[in-house]
């Protein structure tokens, strides 16, 4: 029998009566297999609510082939709960861990399943925060440091729990969930695709263009709707923009963290030039605004191209010369280099992705594994990784996608011309009955994933989000241990992960 | 003969007000910024004075008459400290280890005080902090003891006032230990590489996080004592390149504000902090170059003909 429907990245919406509804066991033991070899990984495993129980939808990417494979499952899970995967893979773990809590979902022989996000319709109102179950060891010479969750300055709330022996941290606890957004349920309440898109760029607001354009692409999908080569290549352009724009704001936080003032307000100054650029095209600095599903408010215009030329030009050849000061700066070098590693091996097991991922040498790149848009037809993208793993790596990896992203800005600016044949945002799509539509987007941090489930009607009855942070706050956990408490603030900032994207 | 000590007193005033304002200065400009105004600490501190104080329940008296050691012991020592040949409000025959002994008085009143708050950051900033200043003491007495071998006195007013003509051993000896100094005022004054006064992350800090839980008044009065502190190394440091060159309190005074302001600023803008564990290293590293310093002022006292 055949578990999963095979499609991938560019195609339209799929119809939920082609996706095979398979026993559990079966999936479980296949995925027992499958997911030991890292070509595979779990991108969206989510339950939704039918007449009678729960019905299960998992998205698996395969890296090598290009594939996304999906299933579902309608287990009688009230008599005997699920066989974990957790405990097996650990990649599955916030998925399992958010099934339980919105459900009730036993996963048997999960290792333990603490609360996500504290969803307002989460199934045990006593769960609380102040109840978290935080992890303990015991020990006179030990003590516990608690960060949060309220920060100071503008950070978002969460709390950081570590123990330590000393300076060195022997375990790190991570404990979101203080927002309760209900993003998700909202994308559902909401039927109107203008509203819809708006609370897609508050998603995780420094990666708007990425959620919105996963947003985009999956109601275009539902609608079987080709946007044409100028409006991808456009997406791709800002998308790129914003990638740029964040890992040139990250190089001069990490800077700020060791208080090395040069590179700080040298990055700082950059990173103002690149959103300047976004807000001169579509009028908003972080590119709200910027993408809409079907079609665009802000074409490009010749004298738009020329701006976003200029200033790339000149903030690719200016980074490059801080970039080239940074790999000589010893004290800087001192401080990043074979601190906060994260080896590939545990990368994979933990289902990291993005530019985290492959600063420990995991190749998890949407752009190269899964194409779509412009990227599918016009460029062929060699993912940057490195294999340390350890700070300076991240900050590498950030360092050469600048360049890389602004090499792709003018290349893709080079000879493009407007035809005025993008269209106009369109909010009233006929989107397809009874379908599954998903999108997958390499945002600044990873791995984008946004799925929609219409009902009989044409209507959105089920929209799921996932950011890559989701996976990679476990990364952060990791990459902490054994190091000195003070060089936390220097780990965090190089994955820099988003607290909003965690709590939808 | 008072005014004269009124004068001292004064100068060393100015040299506390001025040495913050130029460090931000040459930061703000090395940044390429304008910066902000010259004397906003100083008004920071009036806007401290005139706020209430907030107490955390958990305190104890002890947390509230800390800010008032710390600070009386520093105002104490500051009355020490002449400028070149001008004659400090008090001085009396080793002198130089009661000054030491006030500036690590103000330390155990602030870790102490730490100590007292119970939170876990200001516990490890406390630790910190003890860890460091345990380190660092060595190489000020060592320092100290070099000028008092090399001049033979053990007060610094008769220390300071014995320039006589110039004499390239003493120049050699005083310039490294005017070194010495500089960076005896960046370990305890909580700069780059050691600590960093501008960072906002609590786990990073030394010295800010033991002052998280005061406001108001209390925190004035720390900010003040830093600024006193910064002042007594300063003026020791500049007052050696003074012994070494024979110059006077009027070169003295801008050489101690600027020398050390502009060398702070500087440092603080092209290189990044330490990692904390390495901090001991560099400290110690201080203390042998101390020790070295020591060595040679007491064989080249020995006046040996070669």
């Amino acid at each position: 029998m055949n578990l999963y429907k095979i499609t991938d990245n560019r195609a339209s919406a799929v119809a939920i009566a082609d996706i095979p509804v398979v026993d559990y066991v079966d999936l479980y033991n296949d995925l027992k297999e499958r997911m030991t070899d890292v070509r595979y990984h779990v991108a969206h495993y989510f339950a939704t609510e039918i007449e009678r129980g729960l019905k299960f939808y998992m998205i698996i990417l395969d890296d090598q082939s290009g594939e996304v494979l999906i299933t579902s499952f309608v287990p009688d899970y009230y008599a005997e709960g699920l066989a974990s995967l957790t405990a097996i893979h650990p990649q599955f773990h916030p998925f399992e861990r958010e099934m339980w809590e919105l459900y009730g979902v036993e996963f048997t022989h999960h290792p333990w399943l603490k609360p996500l996000r504290f969803a307002h319709n989460r199934r045990n109102k006593e769960s609380t925060m102040d109840s978290y179950p935080f992890y303990k060891i015991e020990g006179d010479d030990l003590h516990e440091v608690n960060v949060g969750p309220i920060h100071a300055g503008i950070i978002e709330p969460g709390a950081f729990r570590f123990i330590c022996m000393g300076e060195e941290v022997l375990h790190l606890e991570i404990a979101l969930g203080y927002q309760h957004r209900g993003v998700e349920d909202e994308m559902v309440r909401i039927q109107n695709r203008l509203r819809q898109s708006v609370i897609s760029e508050s998603i995780a607001g420094d990666t708007a263009v990425g959620h919105t354009t996963a947003y985009a692409e999956v109601i275009e999908r539902l609608a079987h709707c080709n946007v044409g080569a100028s409006l991808q290549r456009e997406r791709a352009i800002a998308l790129e923009l914003e990638r740029i724009a964040m890992h040139l704001a990250d190089t001069g936080a990490l800077a700020t963290d060791i208080g090395f003032q040069l590179y700080q307000v040298a990055c700082e100054a950059l990173r103002t030039v690149t959103i300047n650029t976004t807000q001169a095209w579509c009028g908003n600095r972080f590119g709200k605004s910027m993408i809409r599903p079907m079609g665009s408010n802000h074409p490009l215009t010749e004298a738009k191209i020329e701006t976003i030329r200029k200033n790339v030009t000149d903030v690719r050849r200016r980074y490059n010369e801080v970039r080239e000061d940074i790999l000589e700066a010893q004290t800087l070098l001192a401080r990043f280099e074979q601190c906060g590693l994260v080896p590939k091996a545990e990368m994979y097991r933990i289902g990291g992705v993005g530019m985290a991922a492959r600063s420990s040498g995991a190749l998890r790149d949407i752009r190269t594994t899964h194409p779509w848009g412009h990227y599918a037809t016009n460029i062929t993208h060699n993912a940057i990784t490195q294999h340390d793993g350890d700070v300076m790596s991240r900050l590498a990896t950030r360092m050469e996608e600048v360049l890389q992203s602004a090499d792709y800005i003018l290349a893709m600016l080079d000879g493009y011309k407007p035809q005025g044949d993008i269209a106009q945002p369109n909010y009233e799509p006929e989107l397809d009955k009874e379908s599954l539509s998903f999108a997958l987007v390499e945002g600044w941090r990873g791995e984008i994933c946004h799925v929609a489930l219409t009902d009989s009607e044409g209507n959105i009855c089920k929209y799921k989000i996932k950011d890559p942070s989701l996976h990679n706050w476990l990364a952060l956990a990791i990459a902490v241990r054994s190091e000195g408490i003070s060089d936390f603030p220097i780990n965090n900032k190089s994955f820099n992960l988003s607290y909003c994207g965690h709590d939808l | 003969m008072f005014l004269v000590k009124l004068l001292n007193t004064l100068l060393m005033i100015v040299v506390a007000l001025f040495i913050t304002g130029v460090i931000n200065r040459t930061r703000a400009v090395m940044a390429g910024r304008k910066g902000i105004r010259f004397f906003q600490h100083v008004y920071n501190v009036r806007l401290l004075l005139r706020k209430g104080a907030v107490y955390s329940p958990t305190t104890t008296i002890l947390f509230r008459i800390a800010p008032c050691v710390y600070l009386g012991a520093a105002m104490v020592a500051f009355l020490f400290i002449p400028i070149a040949d001008l004659e400090p409000v008090l001085s009396f025959r080793g002198d130089i280890i009661f000054v030491a002994y006030l500036l690590a008085l103000t330390r155990v009143a602030i870790v102490l005080a730490a100590l007292d708050t119970g939170s876990s950051f200001e516990g490890m900033g406390a630790a910190r902090e003890a860890l460091y200043g345990a380190l660092v003491e060595p190489a000020l007495m060592m320092g100290l003891a070099t000028l008092a071998l090399f001049c033979g006195y053990s007060s610094f007013a008769e220390i300071f006032s014995t320039a006589q003509e110039l004499n390239t051993n003493l120049t050699i000896v005083m310039l490294l230990l005017a070194y010495v100094f500089v960076i005896i005022m960046i370990i305890e004054a909580g700069r780059i590489p050691v600590d960093d006064p501008k960072t906002h992350l609590e786990l990073t800090m030394i010295h800010e996080v033991m002052c998280l839980d005061y406001s108001g008044v209390d925190l004035a009065m720390i900010q003040i004592t830093g600024w006193l502190k910064n002042a007594i190394f300063a003026m020791i440091a500049a007052n050696a390149v003074s012994v070494a060159f024979c110059f006077h309190w009027q070169f003295t005074v801008p050489l101690a504000i600027l020398g050390t302001g502009i060398t702070i600023g500087i440092v603080e803008s092209f290189r990044a902090r330490n990692k904390l564990s390495r901090n001991t290293t560099y400290i110690i590293t201080i203390v042998a170059l101390s020790a070295l310093v020591l060595l040679t002022g007491f064989l080249l006292n020995l006046n040996i003909e070669i």
